[in-house]
Protein backbone atom coordinates (compact mmCIF):
# COMPACT_ATOMS: atom_id res chain seq x y z
CA UNK A 1 0.00 0.00 0.00
CA UNK A 2 1.41 3.27 -0.74
CA UNK A 3 -0.65 5.62 1.43
CA UNK A 4 -0.68 9.46 2.05
CA UNK A 5 -2.29 11.41 4.96
CA UNK A 6 -3.77 14.46 4.84
CA UNK A 7 -2.05 16.57 7.59
CA UNK A 8 -4.50 19.63 8.94
CA UNK A 9 -2.45 22.39 10.82
CA UNK A 10 -3.45 25.31 12.69
CA UNK A 11 -1.30 28.20 14.45
CA UNK A 12 1.98 26.74 13.10
CA UNK A 13 1.24 23.14 14.68
CA UNK A 14 0.32 20.02 12.53
CA UNK A 15 -2.96 18.76 14.66
CA UNK A 16 -2.73 16.00 17.08
CA UNK A 17 -5.60 13.61 15.32
CA UNK A 18 -3.53 14.15 11.98
CA UNK A 19 -0.82 13.09 13.20
CA UNK A 20 -2.19 9.93 14.91
CA UNK A 21 -3.62 8.98 11.86
CA UNK A 22 -0.07 9.63 10.33
CA UNK A 23 1.08 7.23 12.91
CA UNK A 24 -1.39 4.15 12.35
CA UNK A 25 -0.56 4.59 8.04
CA UNK A 26 3.04 4.01 9.40
CA UNK A 27 2.20 0.37 10.54
CA UNK A 28 0.16 -0.51 7.62
CA UNK A 29 2.03 0.43 4.45
CA UNK A 30 5.39 0.51 3.36
CA UNK A 31 6.12 4.11 3.64
CA UNK A 32 3.75 6.86 5.04
CA UNK A 33 3.52 10.17 3.08
CA UNK A 34 2.56 12.72 4.81
CA UNK A 35 0.91 16.23 2.71
CA UNK A 36 1.11 19.71 4.33
CA UNK A 37 -1.12 22.46 1.89
CA UNK A 38 -1.02 25.66 3.06
CA UNK A 39 1.09 29.39 2.49
CA UNK A 40 4.50 29.21 4.36
CA UNK A 41 4.06 26.08 5.89
CA UNK A 42 7.49 24.88 4.73
CA UNK A 43 8.61 24.69 7.87
CA UNK A 44 5.52 22.89 9.76
CA UNK A 45 6.36 19.95 7.38
CA UNK A 46 9.25 18.59 8.90
CA UNK A 47 7.58 18.07 12.32
CA UNK A 48 5.62 14.84 10.58
CA UNK A 49 9.35 12.69 9.96
CA UNK A 50 8.89 12.04 14.17
CA UNK A 51 5.21 10.42 13.90
CA UNK A 52 6.15 7.99 10.97
CA UNK A 53 6.13 10.02 7.73
CA UNK A 54 9.04 8.94 5.86
CA UNK A 55 8.09 11.90 3.53
CA UNK A 56 6.28 14.73 3.70
CA UNK A 57 4.87 16.13 0.19
CA UNK A 58 4.00 20.34 1.13
CA UNK A 59 1.99 22.30 -1.34
CA UNK A 60 2.97 25.90 -0.70
CA UNK A 61 0.10 28.42 -2.16
CA UNK A 62 -1.29 31.58 -1.30
CA UNK A 63 -4.35 30.12 -2.76
CA UNK A 64 -3.98 27.81 0.21
CA UNK A 65 -3.79 30.29 2.60
CA UNK A 66 -7.57 29.74 4.41
CA UNK A 67 -8.42 26.56 5.56
CA UNK A 68 -11.44 26.00 2.50
CA UNK A 69 -12.15 22.59 0.91
CA UNK A 70 -12.18 23.44 -2.37
CA UNK A 71 -8.24 24.23 -3.61
CA UNK A 72 -6.99 21.54 -0.79
CA UNK A 73 -9.33 19.30 -3.28
CA UNK A 74 -7.23 20.16 -6.50
CA UNK A 75 -4.05 19.82 -4.51
CA UNK A 76 -4.66 16.53 -3.87
CA UNK A 77 -6.07 15.16 -6.68
CA UNK A 78 -2.88 16.60 -8.58
CA UNK A 79 -0.72 14.83 -5.93
CA UNK A 80 -2.26 11.05 -6.49
CA UNK A 81 -2.61 11.39 -10.30
CA UNK A 82 1.26 11.94 -10.43
CA UNK A 83 2.63 10.00 -7.51
CA UNK A 84 -0.14 7.10 -7.57
CA UNK A 85 -1.43 6.88 -4.17
CA UNK A 86 -3.67 3.91 -3.80
CA UNK A 87 -5.19 5.35 -0.11
CA UNK A 88 -5.57 8.87 1.49
CA UNK A 89 -6.40 8.98 4.97
CA UNK A 90 -7.94 12.04 6.47
CA UNK A 91 -8.27 12.55 10.38
CA UNK A 92 -11.81 13.97 10.74
CA UNK A 93 -12.60 17.49 11.18
CA UNK A 94 -14.82 20.23 9.34
CA UNK A 95 -11.90 21.14 7.05
CA UNK A 96 -10.88 17.35 6.18
CA UNK A 97 -14.63 16.22 5.35
CA UNK A 98 -15.35 18.63 3.31
CA UNK A 99 -11.63 18.00 1.10
CA UNK A 100 -12.46 14.26 1.42
CA UNK A 101 -15.62 14.43 0.21
CA UNK A 102 -14.79 16.51 -2.97
CA UNK A 103 -11.83 14.41 -3.70
CA UNK A 104 -14.13 11.42 -3.62
CA UNK A 105 -16.24 12.54 -6.07
CA UNK A 106 -13.26 14.41 -8.26
CA UNK A 107 -11.64 10.98 -8.29
CA UNK A 108 -14.60 8.74 -8.39
CA UNK A 109 -12.70 7.26 -5.46
CA UNK A 110 -14.70 5.37 -2.83
CA UNK A 111 -15.15 7.17 0.55
CA UNK A 112 -15.24 5.31 3.96
CA UNK A 113 -16.22 7.67 7.25
CA UNK A 114 -16.68 7.66 11.12
CA UNK A 115 -13.81 4.65 11.05
CA UNK A 116 -12.30 4.06 14.54
CA UNK A 117 -10.06 1.49 12.82
CA UNK A 118 -8.08 -0.06 9.80
CA UNK A 119 -6.94 -3.40 9.43
CA UNK A 120 -5.44 -5.38 6.74
CA UNK A 121 -6.98 -8.91 6.52
CA UNK A 122 -5.36 -10.64 3.90
CA UNK A 123 -3.59 -8.19 2.46
CA UNK A 124 -7.03 -6.14 1.81
CA UNK A 125 -7.61 -2.92 3.72
CA UNK A 126 -10.77 -3.37 5.91
CA UNK A 127 -12.72 0.00 7.64
CA UNK A 128 -14.13 -0.23 10.71
CA UNK A 129 -17.24 2.10 11.45
CA UNK A 130 -19.44 1.96 14.41
CA UNK A 131 -22.95 2.31 12.74
CA UNK A 132 -26.60 2.73 13.93
CA UNK A 133 -25.61 4.52 17.67
CA UNK A 134 -22.30 2.18 17.90
CA UNK A 135 -24.74 -0.39 17.96
CA UNK A 136 -23.40 -2.55 15.13
CA UNK A 137 -19.78 -2.57 14.19
CA UNK A 138 -19.20 -2.71 10.23
CA UNK A 139 -16.95 -3.88 8.07
CA UNK A 140 -16.18 -1.39 5.27
CA UNK A 141 -14.32 -2.03 2.24
CA UNK A 142 -13.26 -0.01 -1.33
CA UNK A 143 -13.76 -1.54 -5.04
CA UNK A 144 -11.09 0.99 -6.18
CA UNK A 145 -8.52 3.00 -6.43
CA UNK A 146 -7.43 5.39 -4.55
CA UNK A 147 -9.32 4.21 -1.22
CA UNK A 148 -10.53 7.49 0.67
CA UNK A 149 -11.22 7.75 4.78
CA UNK A 150 -12.30 9.91 7.31
CA UNK A 151 -11.08 8.26 10.72
CA UNK A 152 -13.06 9.48 13.82
CA UNK A 153 -10.64 12.16 15.49
CA UNK A 154 -8.99 10.91 18.63
CA UNK A 155 -8.91 7.32 17.40
CA UNK A 156 -5.15 7.12 16.82
CA UNK A 157 -2.88 8.11 19.74
CA UNK A 158 0.39 10.27 17.67
CA UNK A 159 3.45 7.42 18.12
CA UNK A 160 6.38 9.52 18.53
CA UNK A 161 9.01 7.23 16.72
CA UNK A 162 11.77 9.51 15.67
CA UNK A 163 13.07 9.62 12.55
CA UNK A 164 13.33 12.20 9.72
CA UNK A 165 11.50 13.28 6.87
CA UNK A 166 12.03 14.32 3.39
CA UNK A 167 10.18 17.46 2.58
CA UNK A 168 9.47 17.66 -1.17
CA UNK A 169 7.55 20.55 -2.67
CA UNK A 170 4.93 20.00 -4.91
CA UNK A 171 3.28 22.38 -7.32
CA UNK A 172 -0.57 22.33 -7.85
CA UNK A 173 -2.69 24.07 -10.41
CA UNK A 174 -5.67 25.53 -9.32
CA UNK A 175 -10.27 25.29 -10.71
CA UNK A 176 -11.55 28.79 -10.94
CA UNK A 177 -14.48 27.37 -9.01
CA UNK A 178 -12.04 26.01 -6.45
CA UNK A 179 -11.32 29.57 -5.46
CA UNK A 180 -14.49 31.14 -5.46
CA UNK A 181 -15.47 30.90 -2.08
CA UNK A 182 -13.03 33.33 -0.11
CA UNK A 183 -12.65 33.53 4.21
CA UNK A 184 -13.97 36.95 4.97
CA UNK A 185 -13.11 36.84 8.27
CA UNK A 186 -11.80 34.48 11.07
CA UNK A 187 -12.88 34.93 14.59
CA UNK A 188 -11.07 32.60 16.63
CA UNK A 189 -11.99 32.38 20.11
CA UNK A 190 -8.28 32.08 22.13
CA UNK A 191 -8.83 28.87 24.00
CA UNK A 192 -7.28 28.36 27.25
CA UNK A 193 -6.91 24.59 27.44
CA UNK A 194 -7.25 21.80 24.74
CA UNK A 195 -10.08 21.79 22.10
CA UNK A 196 -12.39 18.51 22.99
CA UNK A 197 -11.24 17.19 19.51
CA UNK A 198 -7.51 17.15 20.89
CA UNK A 199 -7.78 16.75 24.90
CA UNK A 200 -7.10 13.36 26.15
CA UNK A 201 -9.29 14.56 29.64
CA UNK A 202 -12.65 15.60 29.23
CA UNK A 203 -15.17 17.18 31.89
CA UNK A 204 -18.72 17.12 30.72
CA UNK A 205 -21.83 19.55 32.06
CA UNK A 206 -25.43 18.69 31.68
CA UNK A 207 -28.48 20.49 32.29
CA UNK A 208 -28.14 18.49 36.21
CA UNK A 209 -25.77 20.79 36.65
CA UNK A 210 -28.54 23.48 37.54
CA UNK A 211 -27.83 26.61 36.43
CA UNK A 212 -25.22 27.53 34.17
CA UNK A 213 -23.05 29.41 36.85
CA UNK A 214 -22.28 25.78 38.09
CA UNK A 215 -20.35 25.25 34.79
CA UNK A 216 -17.38 26.64 36.80
CA UNK A 217 -17.63 23.51 38.79
CA UNK A 218 -16.67 21.25 35.84
CA UNK A 219 -14.35 23.88 34.32
CA UNK A 220 -12.49 23.66 37.89
CA UNK A 221 -12.54 19.99 37.52
CA UNK A 222 -10.85 20.29 34.02
CA UNK A 223 -8.49 22.22 34.45
CA UNK A 224 -7.28 20.53 37.23
CA UNK A 225 -6.99 17.74 34.97
CA UNK A 226 -5.50 19.34 32.22
CA UNK A 227 -8.26 18.78 29.79
CA UNK A 228 -11.22 20.79 28.30
CA UNK A 229 -14.72 21.23 29.11
CA UNK A 230 -18.04 19.62 27.06
CA UNK A 231 -21.59 20.36 27.41
CA UNK A 232 -24.45 18.49 25.79
CA UNK A 233 -26.96 19.53 24.04
CA UNK A 234 -29.85 20.60 26.47
CA UNK A 235 -27.46 23.11 28.08
CA UNK A 236 -26.04 24.19 24.79
CA UNK A 237 -29.88 25.14 23.44
CA UNK A 238 -30.53 26.56 26.86
CA UNK A 239 -27.55 29.06 26.31
CA UNK A 240 -26.00 28.42 29.33
CA UNK A 241 -22.36 26.90 27.45
CA UNK A 242 -21.12 27.59 23.54
CA UNK A 243 -22.13 25.35 20.71
CA UNK A 244 -18.17 24.48 19.90
CA UNK A 245 -18.25 22.50 23.06
CA UNK A 246 -21.17 20.29 22.74
CA UNK A 247 -20.61 16.89 22.30
CA UNK A 248 -23.20 14.65 20.75
CA UNK A 249 -25.45 13.44 17.80
CA UNK A 250 -25.52 17.24 16.51
CA UNK A 251 -22.45 17.95 18.21
CA UNK A 252 -18.92 16.77 17.98
CA UNK A 253 -17.44 13.24 18.50
CA UNK A 254 -15.15 12.84 21.06
CA UNK A 255 -13.00 10.12 22.14
CA UNK A 256 -10.68 11.21 24.64
CA UNK A 257 -8.89 8.99 27.28
CA UNK A 258 -11.20 9.90 30.68
CA UNK A 259 -14.67 11.15 30.08
CA UNK A 260 -16.17 12.83 33.00
CA UNK A 261 -19.73 13.29 33.09
CA UNK A 262 -21.24 15.47 35.36
CA UNK A 263 -25.39 15.55 35.49
CA UNK A 264 -25.73 14.21 32.25
CA UNK A 265 -28.41 11.63 31.98
CA UNK A 266 -26.80 10.09 29.02
CA UNK A 267 -29.63 10.37 26.33
CA UNK A 268 -28.79 8.61 23.18
CA UNK A 269 -28.13 11.73 21.53
CA UNK A 270 -25.09 12.34 23.81
CA UNK A 271 -23.95 8.76 23.85
CA UNK A 272 -22.87 8.96 19.92
CA UNK A 273 -21.11 11.48 20.89
CA UNK A 274 -18.79 10.23 23.85
CA UNK A 275 -19.06 6.12 23.95
CA UNK A 276 -16.28 5.40 22.53
CA UNK A 277 -14.20 7.43 25.13
CA UNK A 278 -11.23 5.41 26.80
CA UNK A 279 -12.69 5.39 30.82
CA UNK A 280 -16.26 6.73 31.29
CA UNK A 281 -16.64 8.15 35.34
CA UNK A 282 -20.55 9.59 35.43
CA UNK A 283 -21.49 11.71 38.58
CA UNK A 284 -25.29 11.62 38.69
CA UNK A 285 -28.56 12.19 41.18
CA UNK A 286 -30.87 9.58 39.38
CA UNK A 287 -29.60 6.09 39.78
CA UNK A 288 -31.51 5.23 36.78
CA UNK A 289 -29.96 7.94 34.39
CA UNK A 290 -29.25 5.93 31.18
CA UNK A 291 -25.55 7.43 31.65
CA UNK A 292 -24.58 4.68 34.22
CA UNK A 293 -25.65 1.98 31.37
CA UNK A 294 -21.98 2.85 29.49
CA UNK A 295 -20.14 4.35 32.47
CA UNK A 296 -16.99 2.46 34.12
CA UNK A 297 -17.92 4.18 37.07
CA UNK A 298 -20.89 5.45 38.09
CA UNK A 299 -21.69 7.48 41.11
CA UNK A 300 -25.11 8.41 42.36
CA UNK A 301 -24.66 11.60 44.28
CA UNK A 302 -24.61 15.28 44.55
CA UNK A 303 -22.23 17.07 41.92
CA UNK A 304 -22.40 19.88 43.64
CA UNK A 305 -20.95 18.43 46.55
CA UNK A 306 -18.38 15.59 44.63
CA UNK A 307 -16.75 17.71 42.01
CA UNK A 308 -15.46 20.39 44.16
CA UNK A 309 -14.00 17.74 46.55
CA UNK A 310 -12.88 16.10 43.60
CA UNK A 311 -11.26 18.92 42.19
CA UNK A 312 -9.31 19.50 45.85
CA UNK A 313 -7.77 16.13 45.31
CA UNK A 314 -6.78 16.13 41.99
CA UNK A 315 -5.16 19.37 42.54
CA UNK A 316 -3.02 17.71 45.34
CA UNK A 317 -2.37 14.64 43.76
CA UNK A 318 -1.00 16.21 40.92
CA UNK A 319 1.18 19.33 42.71
CA UNK B 1 -34.13 33.17 -6.97
CA UNK B 2 -34.38 29.38 -7.41
CA UNK B 3 -33.65 27.60 -4.89
CA UNK B 4 -33.38 23.42 -4.70
CA UNK B 5 -33.04 22.21 -1.37
CA UNK B 6 -31.46 17.95 -1.02
CA UNK B 7 -33.78 16.27 1.72
CA UNK B 8 -33.33 12.70 2.48
CA UNK B 9 -35.94 10.16 3.56
CA UNK B 10 -34.81 7.78 6.73
CA UNK B 11 -36.29 5.29 8.28
CA UNK B 12 -37.84 6.45 11.36
CA UNK B 13 -37.69 3.63 14.15
CA UNK B 14 -35.45 1.04 15.37
CA UNK B 15 -32.95 1.18 12.85
CA UNK B 16 -31.25 -2.13 11.43
CA UNK B 17 -29.09 -3.25 8.82
CA UNK B 18 -30.45 -5.99 6.55
CA UNK B 19 -28.25 -9.17 6.96
CA UNK B 20 -28.66 -10.09 3.18
CA UNK B 21 -27.72 -7.47 1.46
CA UNK B 22 -26.24 -5.34 4.51
CA UNK B 23 -27.78 -2.18 3.70
CA UNK B 24 -29.90 -0.36 5.73
CA UNK B 25 -33.77 -1.59 6.08
CA UNK B 26 -35.91 1.17 5.00
CA UNK B 27 -38.96 -0.68 4.66
CA UNK B 28 -40.66 0.78 7.76
CA UNK B 29 -41.84 4.17 8.51
CA UNK B 30 -39.70 6.97 7.03
CA UNK B 31 -39.76 10.72 7.46
CA UNK B 32 -37.82 13.59 6.29
CA UNK B 33 -34.20 13.45 7.85
CA UNK B 34 -34.99 16.26 11.02
CA UNK B 35 -31.04 18.08 9.71
CA UNK B 36 -33.04 18.70 6.25
CA UNK B 37 -36.20 20.20 7.79
CA UNK B 38 -33.88 23.50 8.63
CA UNK B 39 -32.50 23.73 5.02
CA UNK B 40 -36.07 23.96 3.91
CA UNK B 41 -36.86 26.37 6.34
CA UNK B 42 -33.66 28.95 5.31
CA UNK B 43 -35.08 28.08 1.67
CA UNK B 44 -38.30 29.31 2.48
CA UNK B 45 -37.02 32.59 4.26
CA UNK B 46 -34.84 33.28 1.15
CA UNK B 47 -37.31 33.43 -0.75
CA UNK B 48 -39.87 35.14 1.32
CA UNK B 49 -37.73 37.94 1.80
CA UNK B 50 -35.92 37.88 -2.14
CA UNK B 51 -38.65 35.72 -4.05
CA UNK B 52 -38.12 33.08 -5.91
CA UNK B 53 -39.21 29.35 -5.80
CA UNK B 54 -38.30 26.22 -4.14
CA UNK B 55 -37.66 22.96 -5.36
CA UNK B 56 -37.22 19.78 -3.52
CA UNK B 57 -34.69 17.49 -4.86
CA UNK B 58 -34.62 13.65 -3.33
CA UNK B 59 -33.23 10.01 -4.16
CA UNK B 60 -34.83 7.23 -2.39
CA UNK B 61 -37.80 4.77 -2.54
CA UNK B 62 -41.67 6.53 -3.62
CA UNK B 63 -41.74 6.44 -0.07
CA UNK B 64 -39.95 9.66 -0.06
CA UNK B 65 -42.70 10.95 -1.66
CA UNK B 66 -43.46 11.18 2.40
CA UNK B 67 -40.83 13.33 3.11
CA UNK B 68 -41.40 15.51 -0.08
CA UNK B 69 -44.56 16.36 1.07
CA UNK B 70 -43.55 17.46 4.72
CA UNK B 71 -41.04 20.00 2.77
CA UNK B 72 -44.06 20.92 -0.15
CA UNK B 73 -46.47 21.58 3.24
CA UNK B 74 -43.97 23.71 4.90
CA UNK B 75 -44.27 25.84 1.86
CA UNK B 76 -41.58 24.77 -1.32
CA UNK B 77 -43.15 25.06 -4.59
CA UNK B 78 -42.38 21.44 -6.31
CA UNK B 79 -40.11 18.40 -6.09
CA UNK B 80 -38.36 16.09 -7.95
CA UNK B 81 -37.52 12.11 -6.86
CA UNK B 82 -35.26 10.72 -8.35
CA UNK B 83 -36.23 7.16 -7.98
CA UNK B 84 -34.94 3.98 -9.12
CA UNK B 85 -34.16 0.41 -8.43
CA UNK B 86 -30.82 1.25 -10.28
CA UNK B 87 -30.33 3.51 -7.85
CA UNK B 88 -30.45 1.54 -5.18
CA UNK B 89 -27.53 0.46 -2.82
CA UNK B 90 -25.91 3.80 -4.01
CA UNK B 91 -22.81 4.90 -1.78
CA UNK B 92 -20.93 8.24 -2.05
CA UNK B 93 -20.14 8.88 -5.02
CA UNK B 94 -23.07 6.93 -6.60
CA UNK B 95 -25.74 9.05 -4.99
CA UNK B 96 -23.49 12.25 -6.06
CA UNK B 97 -23.45 10.88 -9.47
CA UNK B 98 -26.90 11.17 -9.75
CA UNK B 99 -27.99 14.19 -7.55
CA UNK B 100 -25.52 16.53 -9.38
CA UNK B 101 -27.43 14.95 -12.68
CA UNK B 102 -30.38 15.82 -11.92
CA UNK B 103 -29.61 19.18 -9.96
CA UNK B 104 -27.32 20.11 -12.92
CA UNK B 105 -30.83 20.24 -14.85
CA UNK B 106 -32.53 22.36 -12.46
CA UNK B 107 -30.19 25.40 -13.00
CA UNK B 108 -30.97 26.59 -9.36
CA UNK B 109 -28.87 29.54 -7.81
CA UNK B 110 -28.71 27.88 -4.37
CA UNK B 111 -28.60 24.47 -3.64
CA UNK B 112 -28.95 23.73 0.06
CA UNK B 113 -28.75 20.37 2.60
CA UNK B 114 -28.93 20.05 5.94
CA UNK B 115 -26.08 19.49 8.30
CA UNK B 116 -26.26 15.73 8.21
CA UNK B 117 -28.07 12.49 7.28
CA UNK B 118 -29.68 10.30 11.02
CA UNK B 119 -29.79 6.94 9.30
CA UNK B 120 -25.75 7.38 7.99
CA UNK B 121 -24.89 10.24 9.83
CA UNK B 122 -23.00 10.95 6.96
CA UNK B 123 -21.64 14.93 6.61
CA UNK B 124 -19.97 14.77 3.32
CA UNK B 125 -22.35 15.48 0.30
CA UNK B 126 -22.70 18.49 0.03
CA UNK B 127 -19.01 18.62 -1.19
CA UNK B 128 -18.87 16.15 -3.50
CA UNK B 129 -22.19 17.43 -5.13
CA UNK B 130 -20.49 21.01 -5.20
CA UNK B 131 -17.35 19.43 -6.86
CA UNK B 132 -19.46 17.29 -9.45
CA UNK B 133 -21.24 20.58 -10.18
CA UNK B 134 -18.06 22.66 -10.31
CA UNK B 135 -19.46 25.04 -7.75
CA UNK B 136 -18.17 26.77 -5.08
CA UNK B 137 -19.21 25.21 -1.59
CA UNK B 138 -19.50 26.48 2.13
CA UNK B 139 -20.63 23.78 4.57
CA UNK B 140 -21.49 23.75 8.14
CA UNK B 141 -23.74 27.72 7.72
CA UNK B 142 -24.98 28.96 11.45
CA UNK B 143 -25.61 31.89 10.23
CA UNK B 144 -26.68 32.90 6.35
CA UNK B 145 -26.82 36.40 4.39
CA UNK B 146 -28.23 36.39 0.29
CA UNK B 147 -27.59 38.95 -1.54
CA UNK B 148 -27.56 39.89 -5.13
CA UNK B 149 -24.70 37.22 -6.50
CA UNK B 150 -23.43 36.33 -3.87
CA UNK B 151 -23.56 34.61 -0.49
CA UNK B 152 -22.15 35.23 2.54
CA UNK B 153 -22.10 32.04 5.60
CA UNK B 154 -20.98 32.33 9.16
CA UNK B 155 -19.78 29.04 10.47
CA UNK B 156 -18.62 27.49 13.45
CA UNK B 157 -15.18 25.26 13.14
CA UNK B 158 -12.66 23.65 15.87
CA UNK B 159 -11.46 26.52 16.59
CA UNK B 160 -13.62 29.55 16.00
CA UNK B 161 -16.17 31.57 13.71
CA UNK B 162 -15.03 31.64 10.10
CA UNK B 163 -17.14 33.95 7.10
CA UNK B 164 -17.17 32.83 4.16
CA UNK B 165 -18.17 34.13 1.24
CA UNK B 166 -18.75 32.33 -2.49
CA UNK B 167 -20.89 34.08 -5.38
CA UNK B 168 -23.64 32.12 -6.82
CA UNK B 169 -24.72 29.63 -7.79
CA UNK B 170 -23.51 28.27 -4.89
CA UNK B 171 -23.87 25.01 -2.68
CA UNK B 172 -24.93 25.39 0.65
CA UNK B 173 -24.63 23.13 3.86
CA UNK B 174 -26.20 24.38 6.75
CA UNK B 175 -26.40 23.75 10.40
CA UNK B 176 -29.40 23.18 12.82
CA UNK B 177 -28.12 25.76 14.83
CA UNK B 178 -29.44 28.36 11.97
CA UNK B 179 -33.15 28.62 12.49
CA UNK B 180 -36.03 26.95 14.22
CA UNK B 181 -38.12 25.36 11.78
CA UNK B 182 -41.86 25.79 10.86
CA UNK B 183 -44.88 23.26 11.35
CA UNK B 184 -46.66 22.96 8.33
CA UNK B 185 -50.23 24.81 8.36
CA UNK B 186 -53.78 22.72 7.70
CA UNK B 187 -53.88 24.80 4.59
CA UNK B 188 -50.20 23.93 3.86
CA UNK B 189 -50.58 20.48 3.94
CA UNK B 190 -53.99 20.34 1.75
CA UNK B 191 -51.99 22.18 -1.03
CA UNK B 192 -48.97 19.70 -1.23
CA UNK B 193 -50.95 17.03 -2.98
CA UNK B 194 -51.68 19.87 -5.70
CA UNK B 195 -48.10 21.13 -6.26
CA UNK B 196 -46.00 19.43 -8.80
CA UNK B 197 -44.40 16.20 -7.92
CA UNK B 198 -41.58 15.09 -10.55
CA UNK B 199 -40.47 11.47 -10.68
CA UNK B 200 -37.38 10.90 -12.75
CA UNK B 201 -36.01 7.57 -13.10
CA UNK B 202 -31.75 6.98 -13.85
CA UNK B 203 -32.04 6.83 -17.30
CA UNK B 204 -33.89 10.04 -17.53
CA UNK B 205 -30.93 11.53 -15.94
CA UNK B 206 -28.89 10.26 -18.42
CA UNK B 207 -25.91 9.37 -16.04
CA UNK B 208 -23.48 6.55 -15.51
CA UNK B 209 -21.85 5.44 -12.21
CA UNK B 210 -25.17 5.19 -10.35
CA UNK B 211 -26.62 2.65 -7.81
CA UNK B 212 -24.55 -0.57 -6.65
CA UNK B 213 -23.05 -1.01 -9.68
CA UNK B 214 -21.30 3.02 -9.47
CA UNK B 215 -20.58 2.38 -5.95
CA UNK B 216 -16.87 2.46 -5.27
CA UNK B 217 -17.35 1.38 -1.14
CA UNK B 218 -18.35 -2.08 0.21
CA UNK B 219 -19.80 -3.56 3.40
CA UNK B 220 -18.11 -6.68 4.17
CA UNK B 221 -19.72 -7.76 7.58
CA UNK B 222 -21.77 -7.09 10.57
CA UNK B 223 -20.17 -7.50 13.72
CA UNK B 224 -21.15 -6.76 17.34
CA UNK B 225 -19.41 -3.89 18.81
CA UNK B 226 -16.70 -4.57 21.51
CA UNK B 227 -18.41 -4.86 25.15
CA UNK B 228 -17.27 -1.76 27.31
CA UNK B 229 -16.27 -3.69 31.02
CA UNK B 230 -18.77 -3.99 33.93
CA UNK B 231 -20.10 -0.63 35.54
CA UNK B 232 -18.94 -0.01 39.09
CA UNK B 233 -21.90 1.40 40.46
CA UNK B 234 -21.24 3.29 43.78
CA UNK B 235 -23.52 5.71 46.29
CA UNK B 236 -21.89 8.86 47.38
CA UNK B 237 -21.56 8.28 51.25
CA UNK B 238 -19.51 11.41 51.63
CA UNK B 239 -16.34 9.47 50.11
CA UNK B 240 -16.94 9.08 46.33
CA UNK B 241 -14.25 12.12 45.33
CA UNK B 242 -11.76 9.80 46.31
CA UNK B 243 -12.97 6.81 44.81
CA UNK B 244 -13.38 8.29 41.98
CA UNK B 245 -9.68 9.49 42.08
CA UNK B 246 -8.50 5.99 43.29
CA UNK B 247 -10.19 4.54 40.21
CA UNK B 248 -8.59 7.23 37.82
CA UNK B 249 -5.18 6.98 39.11
CA UNK B 250 -5.34 3.13 39.13
CA UNK B 251 -5.52 3.27 34.95
CA UNK B 252 -2.86 6.00 35.14
CA UNK B 253 -5.13 9.02 34.12
CA UNK B 254 -4.17 11.29 36.72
Amino acid sequence: MSILVFLEHHDSELLKPSLGVLSKAATLGEDATGVVLGSGVKEIASQAGKFGAAKVLVVDKPELEAPLPQPRVDALASIVEDRGFDTVLFAASVLSADVASGLSARLQAGLNWDLTDLVQENGILIGKRPALGDSVLVDVGWRSEPRLALIRAGTFDPQETGGDAEVEEFDAQFEDFSTAATMVERAHAESEGPSIEEADVIVAGGRGLGAPENFKLVEELAQALGGAVAATRAVVDAGWYPYSTQVGQTGKTVSPKLYIACGISGAIQHKVGMQSSGVIVAINKDPNAPIFEYSDLGVVGDLNEIVPKLTQLVRQRRS
Amino acid sequence: MKIAVCVKHVPEQARKIDPGTKRLDRSGEGAINPFDVHAVEEALRIKEARGGEVVIVTMGPQAAQDSVRKALAMGADEALLISDEAAEGSDLVATTNALAAALEKEGADLIVFGQQSSDSDGAVLWASVADRLRLPVISQVAELEVSDGKVRGKRQTEFGYDTIEAPTPAVLAVSDAINEPRYPSLKGIMGARSKPQRTVSVSELGVEGVGEAGSKTTVEALNDPPPRGDTVKIEDDGGAADKIVEFIAERKLL
